[in-house]
């Protein structure tokens, strides 16, 4: 259905957020239509096919050679950029900022936005440390001395809906080398801050609270993990995580943690919070794999916000040629 | 001696409350008030009111039994429906709106996952009590026809077995988004014990004693025994 829907895209030059924002309602119009006339037709199939068609045998459970995958780069600049490197669409600023899972402020998905308003990030500090030579506190300001990037992630929700999205920050790896993690620390661990007053969903006696996640140290030296401080420009708002969060683009959206306090390197695998909660759903790995469905659904499509058909998951979120080099030999099935 | 007919003022709120959320959810649509996920917001919207319609419908006898409001018995068949109504749409967003029509995909979505063949149970439950749901049925089915829509006890808990387990976390733990499908539950299990007729003969009881005691205070100007008459002047 979206193939339909092309001719409803500006020219690339004239996309501001605004603009994407304007669009995006006409775009809702237009596709409410449609919608209602596929109703009638039943005509909707989704380019979904071959991404569920069983391929070549595969040399370890879970991994799949036949989803394709592409090998441009991602580009540390991307200011002024209206696409991915795969070419799509970035989603508008209003998009982003009014729809996502914040359950330290609830567990609606459109309430957030607005529970988060006057939540306060400064003063803020960061506390690093465990396994590192180097222990330090920083400031959010201190942290602007590592060198800034401008990159563009899809972000893909373990939900299945997605969202592309130009973060800027900065790459976790330029951090940990500042407090050079001993040879003994296997991993990282990250916790949001805790505080009741200001987050109300944190009061909720159903959850591990405060958020806690964690990564392999080689997951978090590759080059695409950051911490993010801003997007589309501006400083991170603050029901994305303000002021300052994790983002693991090839993993699904809960591993990247937000508004984060400390940072600590173990040498045993750190508690997360969803595993937590349900570890037969929710692994420590938790990278995007349209091969291995949820318990409760199938992880082969995904639902972009702004379009309406259903759209293939790529392996790693399409962050293959860049990090698939980290599992090798690894059963992506039993790890998940 | 002949009644007047009371405005049927619960009978229009009923209907009201049916078709006005419909009424949001079409302009909602085109006015971008559904979040920037609609289709996963109606999804779930609509089968969360279908568990609030589904437990509407056991709610009806237990009040009845509770206040003794006589039109309430027959809006039970109303309410039935209209669980089924959202049912329908429920179903109708997830095949159409979600999934596009696309049998093969749902089939291999739908393969595998438990949370979805109890939901696949619920809707074979209320299939036959939605059709069987006419005047028709009732006369001619006579004594099976209670028997049948017996089925309706088992059918609103499969219900919200399947939306408890369509929740990220654990319904048998209570960890996650667990809170209000155990509330659902609980609710029904309330509603059906009212229905073990211990319960009902003690609730009715009860409630003809209040309503006694009620009738009488307006009657008499006598103060009751054992409490302390007022002092005058206050």
């Amino acid at each position: 259905m979206e193939r339909e829907l092309k001719h409803l895209e500006i020219p690339s030059s004239e996309i501001t957020p605004e603009h994407l924002y304007l669009t995006r309602r006409d775009f809702m119009k237009a596709a409410g239509i449609i919608s209602a006339s596929a109703f009638l037709a039943a005509c909707g199939v989704a380019p979904t096919a071959q991404a569920l068609q069983p391929g070549a045998p595969t040399p370890v459970p879970g991994w799949s050679p036949v989803v394709p995958t592409p090998s441009a780069p991602v580009p540390d600049n991307a200011q002024g950029k209206t696409t991915d490197e795969l070419g799509n669409k970035l989603n508008s600023f209003a998009d982003i900022t009014s729809y996502n899972n914040y359950y330290e402020f609830s567990t609606a998905k459109d309430a957030p936005a607005m529970l988060s308003q006057n939540f306060k990030t400064s003063p803020w500090s960061v506390q690093v440390g465990g396994l590192v030579q180097n222990p330090k506190t920083y400031s959010i300001d201190d942290l602007k001395k590592f060198q800034q990037k401008e990159r563009i992630y899809r972000l893909r929700c373990v939900e299945a809906w997605s969202m592309v999205i130009p973060w800027s920050g900065f790459q976790l790896s330029d951090l940990l080398n500042e407090v050079q993690p001993m040879a003994s620390a296997k991993y990282v661990a990250f916790t949001t801050l805790m505080d009741t007053a200001q987050m109300p969903g944190e009061g909720d006696p159903s959850f591990p609270w405060p958020y806690k996640e964690g990564l392999r140290l080689d997951e978090a030296m590759q080059r695409l993990t950051i911490l993010a401080t801003g997007m589309y420009g501006k400083p991170l708002p603050n029901v994305d995580g303000a002021p300052i969060r994790l983002v693991v683009p090839w993993k699904y959206g809960f591993k990247s943690i937000k508004a984060i306090i400390k940072i600590e390197l173990t040498d045993t695998q750190p508690e997360t919070f969803w595993n937590d909660i349900s570890p037969q759903e929710y692994g420590f790995y938790s990278n995007v794999n349209p091969n291995v469905d949820h318990p409760r659904w199938s992880q082969a499509t995904e639902r972009r916000i702004g379009q309406l058909s259903r759209i293939p998951t790529l392996m790693f979120n399409g962050y293959y040629d860049e990090v698939a080099s980290l599992y090798t030999g690894l059963n992506l099935r039993t790890n998940y | 001696m002949q009644r007047k007919r009371p405005f049927p003022w619960l009978r229009i709120a009923v209907h009201l409350a049916a078709w006005l959320p419909l009424v949001y959810f079409v302009y909602g649509f085109f006015a971008n008030l559904l979040t920037v996920n609609p289709i996963q917001y109606l999804e779930q919207i609509m089968g969360r009111i279908a568990i609030y319609w589904l437990v509407a419908a056991l709610a009806v006898t237990p009040l009845y039994t509770l206040t003794g409001y006589r039109d309430l018995p027959g809006r039970r068949r109303a309410v039935g429906l209209y669980a089924f109504m959202y049912v329908c749409l429920h179903l109708l967003v997830f095949f159409g709106l979600d999934y596009g029509f696309n049998w093969y995909e749902t089939w291999s979505l739908i393969i595998g996952k438990i949370y979805l063949w109890v939901g696949v149970l619920a809707v074979l439950l209320l299939i036959p009590l939605a059709v069987t749901s006419f005047d028709y049925f009732i006369r001619k089915m006579a004594k099976n026809w209670k028997r049948l829509h017996w089925l309706v006890y088992p059918a609103v808990v499969v219900s919200i077995l399947h939306y408890g387990l369509s929740q990220k976390g654990d319904l048998f733990t209570l960890r996650g988004n667990e809170v209000r499908p155990f509330f659902w539950l609980m609710l029904t299990f309330v509603l059906l014990a009212m229905r073990i007729p211990v319960v009902r003969r003690w609730v009715s009881g009860t409630r003809r004693k209040l309503v006694v005691r009620f009738r009488r205070v307006p009657q008499s100007n006598k103060v009751e025994a054992g409490q302390n008459p007022l002092p005058p002047g206050s």
